[in-house]
This record gives structure tokens, sequence and C-alpha cells, in this order.
């Protein structure tokens, strides 16, 4: 079928809750209402008042229930609203969902999914913009996952939900309905911790994930060169492996991501391409990203987020060495 | 009254006209439950319907709970021990309550150990969970339980846990144990709110010790009582006298039976920490000796002795022959504690997935080839098997 | 639950004859202003717009109650209280095409709105906490609605006005939803202002559409709040549009509402009745009230469309005092590489 990548979170929740009884899906406004982006329309006249749930606004107990669900032995997903309201539930995915099990030495685990939409550029309110991706993926014990294309948000979700352990499924909100592909209507899995590589190319290699994916693949088809495109799919853990071999096929890399510049994934991939391919490259590794400030007020978004002309503008720079 | 008269809906309360009639913690009265009184006396009619096997159980946890601090406090101060955290004091709030809790339940815990061993955790493990070594927590974990160290930071974990009851239709509830300090945390506000509003089968049993470290429960909240905040929640509560095993025991009991019912209950115990917040901290500094000394008059273990004796159960009671065997099942486990191996360095690597993602199995490898490379790097590494 | 209009007549009310009229004027520009933002954004000139209709009387109401220095805490929902408080329009609507919301540089005591629930509360209980060491009279209203009562911001900073005897009153506006969770299904509590109990201040239910009731409600809160007891007011009123032009109501919410019919009715019709038949009002200050506040509107939209231009250096400028040498460089590469690069090819 085609669906979009909104289309497709809700039918990787529909496939995996009628598959296993184990699967609660709660959090803000996603029962009646079917989330804010529809994203779990229809799950409640479907799978009953039970394992679809309204909660109250509190987002440190939707995050900690979660937990103490999964403990049980249930597999819950619970939707964060806005990837802007994670924080005060921060607490609870450093000090419990991503240490349970370490902590327990394997007796207790907490295999659960926190579902959000993530990012700029849909023109939002203040808070609703944030890419914190490098943040979470900074946390042990945690997974965390990007989709770019419909197709693989249906595989990885269900990959998610069965995974053993918790995850953090960031969702393109940019581009929930911006386009459509084929979505397989059976069950299939897209595994974690394995990168795709979008585009073949011999000249230089770029890597991204998530809502930067159609800009970067719209520079790469502009570039006047043959340009590789990875996405990385999965950013915690990360598949570096297809990110080195790219690299060291290329010899050149640029990095494109929508979080501020610092401390963030972009310079992690950069300092595995130093460990393991320096030796090929020729050119230093370019980084286009969101500068080191908040996500601008939505009248001047446009400046912070890395459109095509900037990421063909580092390709360049990068093949001009 | 309006001609527009409120429904039965919760949220339209009667009309008032004239002054604003403000709700006040003044207009409340919150009773304390108590079954034996401080001086010994009781009404044998409101004595808790358990038999005598049941009374003496009671009073050799109590014992163990005490023997266990002292020894632990013991061990720490001869370097033995990293830290600890007495439970000198609470004996009867403690042992009171997790008698009543059955082996499905979950628990919880901030300050109580000894429910632990009521559940079947050897003490070997508390031990080493006190030196830093996770083995404790997996074994706390095989019996359905967890210390919590971030203030408040599990209560909503035990409002999953309980979702998770509710939704598997199990015969069990989940339990949290809480002190003062933890009901001012937004953790402890979302969670019990989320129970009230879910209708979970989650006990919120809250410790009130009267110090949140340093801080005095008076100066914690200007609630005149932690109980009413259930109101907040639309949550039964009940505070107990958390001095007497008995009432601790009934009101508990009960409290556990409404749970089962889909209905939270929220239990505030008046106790208090006779010791330091840890080994680390020195309570002299923020609380005066006669309220210390006050607290000591209001000894649980004494005050219970008073109601055996009355009973006429003390005679079967050898209390030092009991305290003896506590101690050697001390001794015991501190062996087995000591025998502990160290560890592999891959103990870090090891469960922080369920399959080590290749990075992590790359940063194990490179240190593991490192120390092989390196040993003097062992000179600087001490592992802490005691803590 | 407190009220006046019905119960009383108006002589027998806190409220002077001025102060109505005031009251009144205000109502009917935060109305005004409500329909305008409306159709502004349906015609694209905003990208989102959360209606607060059938809460004017509320908020003004408790807008009023406020003196000179008091300090207000306001969130996306409460713009008639902002408005009310002498906040300049253009620059509430000028934050609604994403600009920073201080245009106009007023020095009225209003804080930017919160967006996140509830992530204002703790910083009224500070501020609160801060007239306490100046000794000032001063005191702080804040602003919330019924779901921001779940978030455990709220139940953290309550507590600490209540051990600090914060000078703040919690103004919760209960208009029965949180985008889709109805009141009961957001706390099995019996009402809102029960939950002051927990923190050992007292709490009130008011008719939140009776801003003769909110006023004296929340006059009297002030008043104690002054004197170090911190309270919490519970406006009793509705939600009469979707939570945000993004929300379809329709998909969850019953068309028979369990409400009695002075909690859904409009509270600009009930006020204007009730001044009416008070002979406080006529139809020649009605009418007046309405063209003013068209006229207003007129002049912010104006203002707003007027001030309406993107400067690049402001994604970097106050994010710091000074600002580090990194993004020093980030800023410079931005304004050389426009330069070069046409603004427009920037948008989306």
């Amino acid at each position: 079928m085609q669906a979009t990548i909104v289309e497709a979170v809700k039918d990787a929740l529909h496939t995996e809750m009628a598959a296993d009884d184990d699967v609660v899906v709660f959090g803000e406004d996603v029962a009646e209402s079917g989330g804010v982006f529809r994203a779990t329309d229809g799950l409640l006249e479907e799978f009953g008042e039970d394992r679809v749930v309204d909660t109250p606004l509190s987002e440190i107990a939707i995050v900690g229930a979660a937990t103490g669900l999964a403990m049980y032995g249930y597999r819950p997903v619970a939707e964060i609203q806005f990837s802007g309201f994670l924080p005060p539930a921060f607490d609870q995915l450093v000090t419990n969902a991503s240490r349970i099990r370490w902590r327990t030495r394997g007796a207790l685990s907490a295999p659960m999914v926190v579902r959000m939409p993530y990012g700029a550029g849909v023109r939002a309110l203040e808070h609703h913009s944030e890419s914190m991706e490098g943040a979470y993926a900074h946390i042990p014990g945690l997974k965390v996952v990007a989709p770019s294309t419909p197709h693989d948000t249906k595989g990885l979700l269900l990959a998610s939900i069965r995974d053993p352990d918790p995850v953090l499924f960031m969702e393109p909100k940019r581009i929930y309905r911006s386009f459509r592909d084929d979505v397989p209507e059976e069950d299939y899995e897209v595994p974690l911790g394995e990168a795709a590589v979008r585009r073949e190319g011999s000249d230089l290699t770029v890597v991204s994930w998530g809502s930067m994916m159609p800009p970067t693949l719209d520079a790469a088809d502009e570039a006047d060169a043959d340009v590789e495109v990875i996405d990385l799919r999965t950013i915690s853990p990360m598949d570096t492996e297809t990110v080195v071999e790219s690299v060291k096929k290329t010899g050149r890399a640029v990095v494109v991501h929508e979080g501020p510049r610092s401390h963030g994934v972009g310079g992690d991939i950069v300092a595995h391409i130093n460990d393991e391919a320096l030796m090929y490259l020729e050119a230093p590794v370019e980084r286009v990203t969101g500068f080191d400030t908040p996500v601008p007020l939505l009248s001047m978004e446009d400046y912070y987020f890395p459109h095509p002309p900037r990421i063909l503008d580092a390709i360049e720079d990068a093949l001009s060495v | 009254m309006s001609e527009n008269e409120p429904t039965e809906h919760p949220a339209n309360a009667t009309v008032s006209a004239g002054e604003p009639r403000f709700l006040t913690q003044d207009d409340l009265s919150v009773d304390t439950h108590q079954v034996v009184a401080p001086d010994g006396s009781y009404d044998a009619d409101e004595v808790p319907d358990l038999d005598d096997e049941q009374f003496q159980d009671l009073y050799r946890w109590m014992l163990t709970d005490r023997v266990f601090s002292k020894r632990m406090v013991n061990i720490q101060r001869r370097g033995e021990l990293g830290t600890f955290g007495s439970t000198r004091g609470q004996e009867a709030s403690i042992i009171g309550s997790a008698y009543t809790l059955q082996p499905d339940d979950w628990l919880y815990v901030g300050r109580a150990w000894t429910p632990m061993f009521m559940r079947g955790v050897p003490m070997k493990d508390m031990i080493m969970f006190w030196r830093g070594i996770e083995e404790g927590q997996q074994s706390f974990a095989e019996h359905n339980c967890q210390i919590a160290i971030s203030i408040g930071s599990h209560l909503p974990l035990v409002a999953g846990l309980a979702w998770g009851m509710d939704l598997s239709g199990d015969d069990a509830i989940a339990t949290a144990y809480l002190g003062d300090g933890a009901t001012s945390t937004g953790a402890a506000h979302e969670a019990i709110n989320f129970a009230g509003a879910l209708e979970v089968p989650a006990l919120f049993y809250c410790q009130n010790n009267q110090y949140a470290i340093s801080l005095s429960a008076e100066e914690q909240t200007g609630a005149n009582t932690l109980a009413q905040k259930a109101l907040a929640y639309g949550m039964d509560a009940i505070r107990v006298d958390g001095q007497d095993v008995l009432a601790v025991y009934e009101a508990v009991n009960e409290a556990r039976k409404r749970v089962r019912n889909g209905e939270p209950v929220f239990v505030e115990s008046v106790t208090y920490r006779m010791d330091a917040h840890t080994t680390s901290d020195d309570p002299t500094r923020y609380r005066s000796d006669e309220e210390v000394d006050a607290w000591e008059d209001a000894d649980p273990l004494e005050r219970y002795r008073e109601f055996l004796r009355a009973e006429g159960l003390w005679d079967d009671i050898d209390h030092d022959a009991i305290e003896a065997e506590i101690d050697a099942e001390f001794d015991a486990a501190l062996e087995e504690a000591n025998a502990f191996e160290e560890r592999g360095v891959e103990e870090i690597f090891a469960h922080v997935y369920a399959e080590l993602p290749p990075d992590l199995q790359r940063q194990s490898e490179e240190f593991s080839d490192l120390l092989e490379r390196r040993p003097e790097l062992y000179d600087y590494i001490e592992q802490r098997p005691k803590g | 639950m407190h009220r006046a209009i019905g119960d009383r007549t108006f002589a027998d009310t806190a409220m002077d004859e001025a102060t109505a009229r005031d009251v009144f004027r205000d109502m009917v520009l935060a109305r005004e202003f409500d329909e305008r933002a409306l159709s502004l954004q349906r015609r694209g000139w905003m990208p989102g717009y959360p209606p607060f209709k059938g809460q004017e009387g509320s908020q003004v109401g408790a807008a009023y109650a406020m003196t000179g220095d008091d300090w207000l805490f306001p969130t996306y929902r409460s713009n008639a209280m902002q408005l009310a408080r002498g906040v300049p329009a253009s620059d509430i609507l000028l934050f609604r095409r994403g600009f920073a919301e201080y245009h106009s540089d007023h020095d009225v005591p209003v804080f930017p709105m919160a967006i996140p629930i509830a992530s204002q509360i703790p910083h009224a209980v500070g501020a609160g906490m801060a007239m306490n060491y100046e000794g000032d009279d001063d005191a702080v209203v804040c602003y919330f609605g019924d779901g921001a009562t779940s978030e455990g911001d709220f139940h953290e900073a309550a507590n600490f006005a209540g051990v600090f005897d914060a000078p703040v009153v919690f103004f919760c506006e209960n208009n029965n939803w949180a985008i889709s969770l109805p009141r009961e299904q957001q706390t099995a509590s019996d009402s809102i202002a029960v939950k002051a109990e927990a923190y050992g201040f007292e709490g009130v239910q008011v008719d939140g559409n009776d801003p003769v009731a909110v006023y004296e409600t929340v006059g009297d809160a002030l008043e104690d709040a002054r004197g170090g007891d911190p309270v919490l007011v519970e406006s009793l009123t509705y939600r009469q549009g979707a939570h945000t032009t993004s929300d379809d109501p329709e998909r969850y919410r019953p068309e028979d509402e369990d409400l009695p019919e002075w909690r859904t009715a409009d509270p600009l019709d009930r006020f204007e009745s009730y001044l009416r038949e008070q002979d406080v009002v006529d139809d020649e200050f009605v009418e007046d009230c309405w063209a003013d506040a068209e006229a207003e509107l007129e002049a912010a939209i104006d203002e707003a469309e007027a001030n309406s231009v993107p400067d690049p250096e402001d994604v970097f400028d106050h994010l710091y005092e000074d600002l580090p040498p990194r993004l020093q460089d980030q800023k410079a590469w931005l304004m050389e590489y426009l330069e070069d690069h046409d603004p427009q090819e920037m948008e989306f």
C-alpha cells in the first residue's frame, strides 16, 4: 500500500497490537482523539479502552509507568506529544528505563517504546521543534531510532516494539505527510542498528537521518559529483561500519543533522571516521547542522534549518580540497 | 441558589453567595490510628486478628530489622561497607506493613530492608547491595522487589507495575515505600495522580520518619499531615502510629484489601529515623538531643513487648536466643558476601543492553586489551568488594 | 462555589461601576481579539491559534483583581488576561507569527506566555519568593489550566509556595478540557481546589463565567497571598472552541456536555445582561466598546504586519549576554552565506 510516515506509524501499531496482546498504547490525547497527529487514530475502536488509554497530562508518569508496565511483562508504546515535552521525563529514561536491566544483572528489563514527533519545519509554536537526539543517544542502555521513510517507519517501529530494550522512537514530523511510498501490508522488521545506503556514489559520502534525508538527497542530486548518501536510521547503537566503509571508498564526507552542531551526533560520527578511516580521507569532514542556538521562533526557522543549498555548499567545499 | 442548578458532575460544587468561602486544612481532622498506646495499654477488642505464632513472628522480624541495622552500621565503621542507611526506630512501621504483603505483590522500597528478607531474599544480597554489587538488585528482582535510590523516581514505576497487574487481572498489588521527602517530588505527584485516575492497584506507603536528610517534615510541606495529600488525588488515606506494629499491620492490611479492589490508597506512617540518614551524615548538626531522646522513649520494640507481656506471649519468646540466631545469620551472610569474587571488567558492559552493540563490544575489547598490555593500570584499580 | 451574578444585586458586590465598565470593555476587546485572530489564522496570517472563547469573564475578572505591580505568569491560553493587564495586542499577534513577544518593549509586569504545560508555575513561585526577599507588598497571579495540575511542576511549585509563604495566587482555569481529556479523567480528586489541602494552603472554587465573582475571589486571594498565604483558585469555565486551530473537538467532545448551562454559556452575554439589568451599562456604551475594540484590533494588526520582518541576527542574539566564540563563528558564517544566497531560497 502507499502510505505516509504517519500512516506507517499507525499501521505498525495496528499490526503489533493485533499480533501481541501485551502491547499497550497510551499518552496524552491518543485514544478518543486519535493523537494530535492522528498516529493512533482508530486504535481505540479496534483494541478497546484497556489497551489504548488517554492519560493525565503527566510526562514523568507516562514514561515511568511505561517502564513499570515493561518490567511487569507488557510491551508499552507511550507517546510524548512533542519532543519539546520529553525533558521532564528525562529523569525516568536516565534513572530507570535505561538501567533497570543493568542494575538487576538482567533479572528485569524494560522493553518499551517512547514515540514522539521531533524536529523543526512545521511552523509550530515555541518548544515544538527540538532535535535532541544527541542528548538521548548519550544515555547508555537506551536505543534511539529516527526513520526517514514510510517503509522504514513501519519496519523500525515493529522492530522497536519487539526489541528487548527501551527505544526512543523519534518521528520526523516535518515529513510526516510530505510523501508516500510503498509500505508492505505484511509484517516485517527493519533491524535496529543498521544504516541504509540511499544513493550509491564514489566521490563523497553524506551521512544523515530522519527529517534531514529529503534535503540531503536533493543536494546529492544537484551536486556535480557522484555522491553516496547514508541514512543512519538508528542513532544509537550506531552502524559505524557502513559509514566507515563508505568513507574508505569515497575519501570525503559530510554529516548533516538538524540538532545543534556542538557536542552532537555529528561530532561523534566524525570521531568514528577519524578513528577508522583517517588515512583514507582526502578532505576534512564537513558538518551541516543547526546552530548552537534554540530552534528559532517560526519566523526564522528557515535560517536555522539545513536546507539543500547549505548541504550543497558543504559538499562542494569537501570536494574542492 | 441560582436558577442553574449544578448537576451531579463532580467538578461542580454547590453554589455559595456572599464572601468567598475558602477550603482550608484547618477544617480537616486527620486521626492517627493506634492499637497499643505508648504506655502499652490497649483495648483487647481492637487487636487485629492474628494467631500467637504471627504475633511472635512480628517480633522476630522487628528484631531482625534492629539487629541488621546495628550490624551494618558496625561493619561500616570497620571499613567493610561504603555506606548504609539505618532503619532503627522504624521497625514497627517497616515490619507491620510488609507483613501484609503477598508473594506476588510488588515492593519498591526506600529505607526498608527487612521486607526483602521476609520475601526470601538472603541477607548476603542486601550486604552486597550496600557494597555496590549489582547482584543484590538481581536477587531482589527475583523476589518482586527493588530498592529505589533516586527519591520519588520509583513511584511512576509502581503505577506502571500496578497497571500491568490490573491489565493481567492478577491477584496482586504494587507497593511503593516512600519517605516524607519524596512527597515533594513531581514524580510522586504525577504517579499518585495517575494511579488515582486510572484506578490501578497501587499502595503508596509513606514512612514519615520526620527527616529528609536534614530537612524536617514540618519544613518539607505546609500541609499538617502527609495523609491529607491523598485528597488531591481523590484517593483514600490513613494516618497510622508508625511505632505501633499492630496499628500499622491493621491499617495496611485493610489498605491492601481496598487496593486489590481497584482503589489505590495512601498510608502515612508516623515514625522516626533514630540514626543518621546514612553513615556519612551527622544528625547532631540539625536536630536536638531532647528530640531524639523523646523518640527513644517511643521505641517500637519496647511498646510491642508490653503488648506481648500483657498477652502472655512474651514468656514463649527467648529474645536472647533469637538475637543470637540473627547474629549468626548475619555472620554467615557476611562471610558469604566476603567470598564474592572479584568481577571481570566485562561485567561493566554486561546487561547494558540485551545484546552488546558493536561499539560497546569494541570498547570492552579495547579496554581488556589495554589492561593486558599495561598491567600497571591495575595499580589504579581498586575493586571494592567491601564497598 | 462562589458566585455573584444572579445571586446578588451589583451594589452588593465588591466591584464598583467604573471597574465593571472597564471589565466589560476588556471582555469585548478580548472577544474581538479572539475572533480576529481566528479569522487571520484561517487565511494563513499565522500558522496556529489557541482560542480562549468562553473564558473572557474568568480571565478579565481575575486581571482586574490585580493591582499595578502584581506580576502575571500567563500561558498561550490566557491572552485575555494579558490584554486586560495592558500588554499590546500587537505583541501577542507578533508572537503568533513567530517573533519574540516584546516588540513594543512595554513595561507591564507580565512574563512571556508559557507553552509547555505547567512550566511557568515554578517561576511564578520563585518570583513570589523574590518579592518576600525584597519585602514588597506585591503578589503573583499564576495562570494555568486543569491539565497542568497533573504535572510535577505544579506540585513541586505549589508545595514550595506553601513552605516559603510565597505571595502567589494559583489561578487555575478549569475549562473542562485538556485538549481531548475531560476534567474527570485528569484526576480522581473531587475538585481542583481541594488539591490545595496537599500544600497546607487554602483553595476555593468560583463561577468562572461570572467576572464579578472571579474579581472578588481573586481579590480576596491576593490579599491573603500578600500576607504570606498562597491560595489556589479554581475558576470553573469552559473552553468553547478547539484546543488550537489544529484540533478537532468533534472527535472527542460529546454534543451534550454533562455540565450546567451556566458553565457552557457565553460569559459576555451573561455579564452584559447583568450590567444592563443593574443599570451599569447602556446601548451606547456597549456599542462604543465594540467600535473601539474593532479599531484597536485594526491598529494592532497593522502594527504587527509592519513589524513582521525577520532579522537573522535574532537567531543568535540574546542567547547569552556575550556570544561565545563558536557561536560568533556560526553567526558570521550565516551572515556571509546570506550575502551570496537569496533568503527566499531558504524557505520551505
